[in-house]
């Protein structure tokens, strides 16, 4: 054992004289520990109705295996739980391709605006929506676009048709990726501004020199600066892939059916806690939670790989 | 006052030519042209607009008088005809929206206490390095980042702690964020070592450390996990929806999602107003999503102002 040159530990001590020590340390980690361990760490045991025809009358201890019986929904390819897959993927990619991107030039554009204070007026602005819960912010959102919300008022006062946006089964991924954009846009702008602001000055004076227009400038200089972060934020992304809108979508949901909303987690709570088929849905979950992990561990990886830091050293 | 963009350093000479009294912003960047400006200009306005707009005229329809409202079909932007607050006196006389409003606010003040404590004693733990099992501690915590044990087996054990329908559901489950615990357990760990030998010298206790030394040097920082607990708490729907049957022990989100989101009549029954006439429903649903974004908006200030840090910390170092 070497010794640490930690603030407490001197020279080899028994387990009895550290914890002597250290008791009162070790008590005040204690509730919080007790809660991250209740609520994070424990409830990982209940994965195992995965493999039960759990009934909530008998519990865990009560229930009868069955096996991998609960599986067959995703082995066998069960219509809903493929729509459910088929949604979650289609709306991932959506906020990959256009929310991802939005953020971005919005922080350029504040970047290089020429007054700070115009600059900490719209960064105020921005940044509210993400402080509104999704409940205020879906409610917004009807209030405007519904069918006798502020636009629609406006086409009819001016003799023009409403459009349907609100409870169309067509037009829900827009209004969904509207929404997000609406709430996290200006929020996400923070990383970027940080990163924005360290770019070394020097390159901008060299490229000047060059002779190079603004325009290089964000090309050649801005852009290749923000590269580190928007690799490592894509691979985040990725380890949450599988999870898409769940509170977003629950309060959407009855206005525009499951066809068109239906994604993993909904499907887990939709079937499990609302629908009774307790083991279906805790098997959906525990697949989903196992997938998530790995890619979370795979980006972590490839984040290394790309000599980033990722999300963390190991 | 954002703490984003340091300070830069004076304006050093550069190939960009700058007028006097002026200066690039970056330095290095030739100053914008007139057009670049325009349409900056425009696309601020108009994103910062759509932003701005769609709360204007929540709180204009629900201070508007009922006629204006009858007459305009729902929704207003500008009230012309005065200000009427019966939509307020209706949601604030007793009914379902007072209760919520009680259930939201015992919500927030308790749980955010309780986090705040919970997470800087356990935050404080971690950051005693060397002591025993400090590693492993600190180990579990940041491992839990990484996975969610699922929505399923979370509700069986609110279940089987004989949490459900009650308001403590919505507090305990969530009380203690690992990831703020990380973000205050590397800043008391960047405290001064010496401060806290020379306490030990004079024989002070773990606690009379964390509570005198630890907690008073990490105001800042307390503050800003505090109001982001506390804004959470407010906002939080999806655990009421799961664990609280009882509509009697909705907060304000759920009743706001029954009332507003789905459209669900509020009579006057509900609100407790007795024979009194009812404001049209629009006029007391912008009533309901005012009270829920007001708390925000008064608390929004306070984070701003060190928002920035505190999420920056915790991406650097968590």
């Amino acid at each position: 054992m070497s010794e640490r040159s930690g603030t407490r530990t001197r020279g080899r001590m028994s387990f009895g004289a550290r914890l002597l020590r250290d008791y009162p340390v070790l008590l005040l980690a204690v509730p919080g520990m007790v809660i991250i361990l209740a609520f994070q760490y424990y409830p990982l045991y209940g994965n195992v109705i995965a493999f039960q025809d759990f009934q909530p009358y008998l519990g865990i201890g009560k229930s009868l295996w069955n096996g991998v019986e609960n599986f067959a929904v995703i082995v066998n390819g069960d219509p809903e739980f493929l729509n459910a897959v088929k949604n979650t993927l289609i709306l991932t990619l959506i906020q990959t391709v256009i929310v991802f991107p939005a953020p971005i030039v919005v922080a350029i554009t504040l970047h290089t605006l020429l007054s700070n204070r115009l600059r900490q007026l719209v960064q105020s602005i921005l940044y509210l929506p993400h402080f509104m819960s999704w409940v205020i912010v879906v409610a917004i959102f009807q209030q405007v676009l519904g069918g006798t919300g502020m636009i629609n008022n406006w086409l009819r006062s001016h003799g023009m048709d409403p459009v349907h946006i609100i409870g169309n089964a067509e037009a829900f991924r827009a209004l969904l990726t509207s929404q997000v954009m609406w709430k996290d846009t200006g929020w996400a702008t923070i990383l970027f501004l940080a990163v924005l602001s360290q770019i070394d000055r020097s390159l901008y004076e060299a490229s000047a020199v060059d002779g190079s227009s603004r325009w290089q400038q964000i090309r050649y200089v801005t852009l290749p600066g923000l590269k580190p972060i928007i690799i490592l934020l894509l691979i985040l992304k990725l380890g949450d892939s599988l999870s898409v809108g769940f509170e977003q979508i629950i309060l959407q949901q009855p206005a525009v059916g499951t066809g068109a909303s239906e994604v993993l987690d909904t499907y887990v709570y939709n079937n499990g806690i609302l629908g009774g088929a307790w083991g279906v849905s805790a098997a959906v979950g525990l697949v989903k939670g196992i997938i998530g992990l790995a890619l979370v561990l795979a980006a972590n990886k490839i984040a290394h790989r790309l000599g980033e830091e990722g999300i963390y050293r190991g | 006052m954002t703490t984003l963009t340091p300070t830069k350093p004076p304006t050093t000479p550069t190939a960009a030519p700058t007028k006097p009294g002026r200066h690039a912003v970056i330095d290095g960047m030739p100053r914008p042209g007139m057009p670049e400006r325009v349409v900056k200009g425009i696309f601020l306005t108009v994103i910062s607009a759509l932003v701005v707009l769609p709360f204007i005229s929540v709180i204009s329809t629900s201070l508007a008088t009922p006629e204006e409202v009858t007459r305009a079909g729902g929704f207003v932007m500008f009230p012309k005809h005065g200000i009427d607050l019966s939509a307020y006196r209706s949601i604030f006389a007793g009914g379902t929206v007072t209760r919520a409003l009680l259930v939201s606010g015992f919500v927030t003040v308790v749980g955010t206490a309780i986090s705040i404590v919970l997470t800087c004693t356990l935050g404080w733990a971690l950051s005693r390095r060397g002591t025993l099992g400090n590693k492993a501690l600190l180990m579990l915590v940041l491992v839990s980042l990484l996975f969610n044990p699922g929505l399923i087996p979370t509700y069986l054990v609110v279940q089987q702690l004989g949490l459900l329908d009650s308001l403590w559901s919505v507090i305990v489950p969530t009380c203690v964020s690992a990831f703020n615990v990380i973000v205050v357990r590397s800043f008391f760990a960047g405290l001064p070592a010496e401060i806290l030998d020379a306490a030990r010298v004079d024989g002070a206790s773990e606690w009379r450390m964390f509570r005198h030394i630890g907690l008073p040097l990490s105001k800042a920082v307390v503050a800003v996990i505090g109001l982001f607990y506390g804004v959470g708490y407010w906002n939080s729907f999806f655990n009421a929806l799961l664990y609280l049957n009882d509509a009697g022990k909705w907060p304000l989100q759920l009743v706001l999602r029954t009332y507003v989101v789905n459209g669900v009549e509020l009579g006057g029954q509900d609100l407790g107003l007795g024979a009194e006439s009812v404001p049209p429903q629009t006029t007391i649903q912008m009533a309901i999503l005012m009270i829920s974004v007001v708390p925000i908006l008064c608390v929004y200030p306070f984070i701003q102002r060190h928002f920035a840090k505190g999420v920056l910390t915790g991406a650097v170092k968590g």
